[in-house]
């Protein structure tokens, strides 16, 4: 597992129902590419973040297939409807297994 | 020096070579677009790629993606070693079909991002940046 990864999520914690709110995320992550060599001039093996969800009550918000290119410490931005109270749950699939996690609740303004 | 008649052919023909290199280049970000199209045409209209013109550091670019009514898109910098990027998903709940991220590219480049509507239609729109320092830690 690779070490000090961190989620972080910015969500609202109320919303209108139906509206349409702006969800932004960031965690901790070298994503090593597996481009890079050391010292000795062998190649870094590749450790990133493969893939990212976000759904609300089990219900897909996004679905993010993510490959090397993407930068050190993944952020992303992105929109979510909220139909009705509920916790959006953000999942983050590491290539060596780990799998991090956040909640955050949303609830109806 | 002399240019002999047939020099000058060899000459013509590796201009000819250098030439039809590029393209090469880009086959495994053509090989990624027909894999997510199967082949389908593309329009250029329906899909907004936002990126920077100039980019100081290669290792985090912004860009942004933005398709009314996609499902899926994808985003490739056709000049890294691999090509893809990303694929955004858009499932039930999302709002707006748009998302942004921070990307890694090695050199001046296009970015390419190709939309997939919901009527299985295809958008594509590109952008090059051009990259101060490349982002592969070469």
């Amino acid at each position: 597992m690779a070490e000090g990864v961190k989620p972080r999520v910015k969500a609202p914690s109320s919303a209108a129902a139906g509206e349409a709110v702006v969800l932004k995320t960031l965690i901790s992550h070298q994503m090593e590419s597996g481009q890079r060599k050391n010292a000795d001039g062998t190649a870094i093996p590749r450790s990133i973040i493969n893939r990212f969800t976000c759904e609300f009550n089990g219900t897909s918000v996004i679905d993010i297939k993510m490959e090397p290119a993407i930068s050190t410490n993944p952020y992303f931005e992105f929109e979510a409807v909220i139909p009705e109270a509920g916790d959006l749950k953000f999942t983050w699939y590491d290539d060596d297994g780990s799998v991090y996690e956040d909640v955050k609740s949303v609830a109806i303004a | 020096m002399e240019f002999t008649r047939r020099d000058t052919l060899a000459l013509g023909m590796g201009a000819v070579a250098l030439t039809v290199l590029p393209f090469r280049a880009n086959a495994a970000a053509d090989d990624a677009i027909a894999e997510f199209t199967g082949g389908a045409a593309m329009a250029d209209t329906g899909v907004t790629l936002t990126a920077p013109e100039i980019a100081e550091n290669g290792n985090t670019v912004p860009i942004a993606v933005e398709a009314e009514g996609a499902v899926a898109i994808m985003v490739l910098a056709a000049g890294n070693p691999t090509p893809g990027v990303a694929t955004f998903n858009f499932g039930e709940l999302a709002g707006a079909h748009s998302a942004s991220t921070r990307i890694r590219l090695a050199g001046t480049q296009d970015v390419i991002a190709i939309a997939k509507m919901a009527d299985g239609s295809f958008a594509r729109a590109s952008s090059n940046v051009k990259v101060t320092i490349g982002g592969c830690g070469g």
